[in-house]
């Protein structure tokens, strides 16, 4: 086992085929999916625009921050997109056409995506791309997208305010990662006042904004502080102060990268237990908790769509076979797997559309349904966001997640939600 | 004594190459018309319509890294704050280009339709004050290279005058880039925040995002950076430029004959600001967005990289050097996805270790002596063997 381990610690590039076969026969749900499409149609029935298509290959973008600040968040999206394409790749592609994957790096850097996203897209005529992570990389490369009318599949979880024909937004826009975990909190706890702690940028604002409309006008609590700090950012001290000052019910953080890990050793070191203050966040994955350190944070309530704990046959099969890919000692978190969504649910609409053009797969998205997805079963709504539920877990000292509420059904996506603007 | 032509010093001597001093000698000549040439008629017909913009991109830099050739390689005041300029040039076009896309028609479905989208984001429900005059195109026009001048010149009146220069001068110059940025973050009902001012579409009317504008814009462009490398060759050869040199080897000795130092470092600062202030513009142009990435420490950083591996002293070397970098950055980047860092940090490491004048180092000590072996016996006068503009050092 330990020889085996090595082997798999050499990444993707290893002669790896036949093991990850094998981890595949885990999948059995993947062998039902539609085989319909498996001989081949002809170029010119599925192919209109001039894309990167030949009787063979398919080519797909990989657009993520491979250096920089980021590089630590977004690599595991990379890993995830990789590994569902080598799945796809070894069902035997999307319309009878094998996936070549052609990667390009952000490298955190705003501009530098909107650069690359244009190659990839008039240079390289991907015919569908996967990327961006931060709502900044996102806001860059969009114009570009629309301009060139290209397909991204985005796995991140965001302040929502967006809808595009040339975007699939595979994590939950903020109403579904908020609402349902307030709800709880204020259930299950009695909560009623709330400390907000946040980094300054868009997504924290906007998630605060609607979390502020909802326990004030709904939950009828009190919002007892608000702070914004600039990412990055380390010394969390003052706040801290305010915050025992305050004792609100609930701290509700949003701080977001490396800032977390001086934000929780500082919350710790103060004397503040999470597990007697409740606190709540809606930035904390697995990724996080690797920085972080589960000693410095168990106790505290995260809320996403997906844990890597999550008990059910699809995750557990993706979980084994991540980590046959990518080494047991990686962490899957929330966007990982939304990331890992993203060539499934295109090569589910290209073959609903039977044409890899942007137009017809784009149109084809809405009620595209994923059964076989690691969080469970996702359909994709009219707005291109996809309909999820929410869950709410509980930080362990290990570094993993104990799931303590699931939201009964899947939950509508909202970008423009009426009441919190 | 108050004409450095007639001036003692060594260095000074050296730096005033020849007596007639005619505006361009034929060595520059010739370094000109290949730049232009290069820009304006060899890439257009070699590259296709994306990597033109790219490079249009990269010359956009090459206005920063001119400024910095007079700024810091003439004038001896090292700024590591270029991108403060080249960003409030670049947001004052973003501001216009914004409010034009920002229409009652095209943001009806947000709360307050007709101002940019993130102030609407933000809870904001009229325009700020200060948005107000780039809804004019000439005013626009205007403010995009007053007002970072105008910034330079109080920064650098404030400090030139208590005689702060050097090192202290520099990290200020850094402080400033790192505080703009935080403000700017900070206040993103206004500015945008991290994210920048995105989606920008037309120009008076005029599609920017189209290939055919793209390809107009590059030449403008490279039109305009012809312009300014030609007017910073005249500051270069005019008495001003000479004075600036003296300044960098010794300040006291030139303040002791009678000049305000201060004046002309001022003077320096600010044409640097107007040059980045330009690049700032075409750049949004050309690139479609603005945001607080430019503004910061490690752009501004980059920037005098880009002038130091071109040759601080050189005006051609400094848009050769930004090329070469920025080119290598985009095609080390698309090969080594993982890695390319590593090769661009080998890069400037091998340029400061092996060629510490940089490009324009390379061309004067190797190149330029072979091309006009001839040229130099048929026209004495062009003394091509003297590294012109050189330090003494």
């Amino acid at each position: 086992m330990a020889k085996d381990r090595s082997d798999t610690e050499n990444g993707p590039r290893s002669p790896l085929r036949r093991t990850l076969l094998m981890g595949m026969a885990g999948l059995p749900a993947l062998a039902l999916m539609p085989r319909t499409a498996f001989a081949a149609a002809p170029i010119s029935a599925v192919n209109t625009t001039g894309l990167a298509v030949t009787d063979t290959e398919v080519t797909v973008g990989i657009l993520h921050s491979a250096t920089g600040t980021m590089a630590i968040s977004e690599t595991g999206s990379i890993q995830a997109e990789k590994l569902a394409i080598a799945q796809i790749n070894e069902m035997g592609g999307v319309l009878g056409r094998k996936i070549k994957v052609i990667q390009e790096d952000g490298a955190s850097d705003w501009p530098t995506f909107a650069e690359k996203a244009k190659k990839l897209l008039v240079n390289d005529h991907c015919a569908a791309v996967m990327g961006c992570w931060t709502s900044a990389s996102r806001k860059a490369a969009l114009p570009v997208f629309e301009q060139y009318n290209g397909l991204l599949y985005y796995p991140t979880f965001y302040e929502g305010l967006e809808q595009s024909k040339n975007v699939i937004y595979t994590g939950q826009e903020a109403t579904q990662q908020i609402l349902a975990s307030l709800d709880w909190v204020a259930k299950e706890k009695g909560a009623k006042s709330f400390f907000m702690v946040g980094s300054d940028y868009i997504w924290p604002r906007t998630s605060n904004k609607i979390a502020r409309k909802h326990i004030e006008n709904v939950l009828k609590g009190t919002v007892s502080g608000e702070e914004y700090f600039p990412l990055g950012h380390t010394q969390f001290n003052s706040v801290i102060n305010k915050i025992k000052l305050k004792k609100p019910d609930v701290i509700f953080a949003d701080v977001v990268g490396g800032s977390n890990v001086a934000f929780y050793k500082q919350l710790k070191a103060a004397g503040i237990d999470l597990n007697k203050q409740t606190l709540l966040t809606i930035s904390v994955t697995e990724d996080e908790i690797d920085g972080i350190g589960g000693d410095n944070i168990a106790g505290a309530y995260s809320c996403m769509k997906y844990f890597q704990s999550l008990k059910n046959p699809n995750n557990e099969a993706f979980v084994a076979a991540f980590k046959k890919m990518w080494g047991e000692k990686t962490v899957i978190g929330d966007v990982t797997q939304a990331a890992y969504l993203g060539p499934f649910l295109w090569k589910m609409s290209v073959e609903k559309a039977g044409s890899f053009d942007v137009d017809k797969v784009a149109a084809a998205s809405a009620g595209i349904e994923f059964k076989e997805a690691p969080e469970g079963y996702v359909k994709i709504h009219p707005n291109h966001h996809l309909w999820s539920k929410t869950r709410v877990a509980k930080a362990l000292p290990t570094g993993q997640f104990e799931v303590v509420y699931e939201s009964p059904e899947l939950i509508e996506p909202n970008p423009f939600p009426k009441g919190y603007q | 004594m108050t004409n450095p032509k007639t001036s003692p010093m060594q260095s000074l001597s050296k730096a005033v190459t020849v007596n007639d001093n005619p505006f361009m000698k034929p060595v520059e000549w010739v370094s000109l018309l290949l730049l232009a040439g290069v820009i304006l008629v060899v890439l257009p017909l070699m590259l296709d319509g994306f990597r033109l913009n790219l490079v249009g991109k990269y010359l956009t830099y090459a206005f920063v890294a001119l400024g910095l050739v007079i700024c810091w390689g003439y004038a001896g005041i090292l700024s590591l704050g270029q991108g403060v300029f080249f960003g409030l040039g670049g947001y004052c076009m973003a501001m216009y280009l914004k409010l034009e896309a920002s229409s009652v028609e095209n943001t009806k479905i947000q709360s307050t339709p007709g101002i940019p989208d993130f102030m609407d984001w933000n809870q904001i429900t009229s325009l700020p004050w200060f948005w107000h005059p780039f809804q004019s195109l000439p005013l626009t026009l205007i403010l995009v290279v007053a007002v970072p001048v105008a910034f330079a010149f109080l920064i650098s009146v404030a400090m030139f005058k208590r005689r702060v220069g050097g090192t202290y001068f520099a990290i200020i110059t850094q402080a400033i880039a790192a505080i703009l940025t935080i403000l700017i973050v900070g206040q993103q009902g206004y500015t945008g925040g991290i994210n920048g001012i995105t989606d920008l579409r037309t120009l008076h009317g005029w599609d920017i995002r189209q290939d055919s504008a793209k390809f107009i814009l590059y030449f403008v462009n490279g039109g305009l950076l012809i312009g300014c490398i030609l007017m910073a060759q005249y500051v270069k050869k005019s008495k001003l430029g000479r004075i600036l040199v003296a300044m960098r080897e010794k300040e006291d000795r030139v303040r002791f004959s009678g000049y305000s130092v201060a004046g002309f470092k001022v003077f320096a600062f600010c044409l640097a600001a107007a040059f980045a202030a330009i690049g700032g513009a075409m750049f949004t142009l050309q690139v479609g967005f603005m945001s607080p990435s430019f503004v910061g420490i490690v752009p501004s950083i980059e920037m005098v990289i880009y002038a130091a591996v071109g040759g601080r002293l050189s005006l051609f070397g400094a848009v050769w050097g930004t090329l070469l970098v920025n080119w290598a950055k985009t095609s080390f980047s698309e090969s080594f996805p993982d890695l390319w860092l590593f090769g661009l940090g080998g890069l400037f490491i091998a340029v400061v270790l092996i060629f510490p004048n940089g490009l324009a180092g390379i061309w004067r000590e190797h190149i330029e002596p072979r091309l006009f072996r001839k040229a130099k016996s048929l026209a004495p006068v062009a003394s091509p063997a003297l590294p012109h503009g050189a330090p003494a050092e």
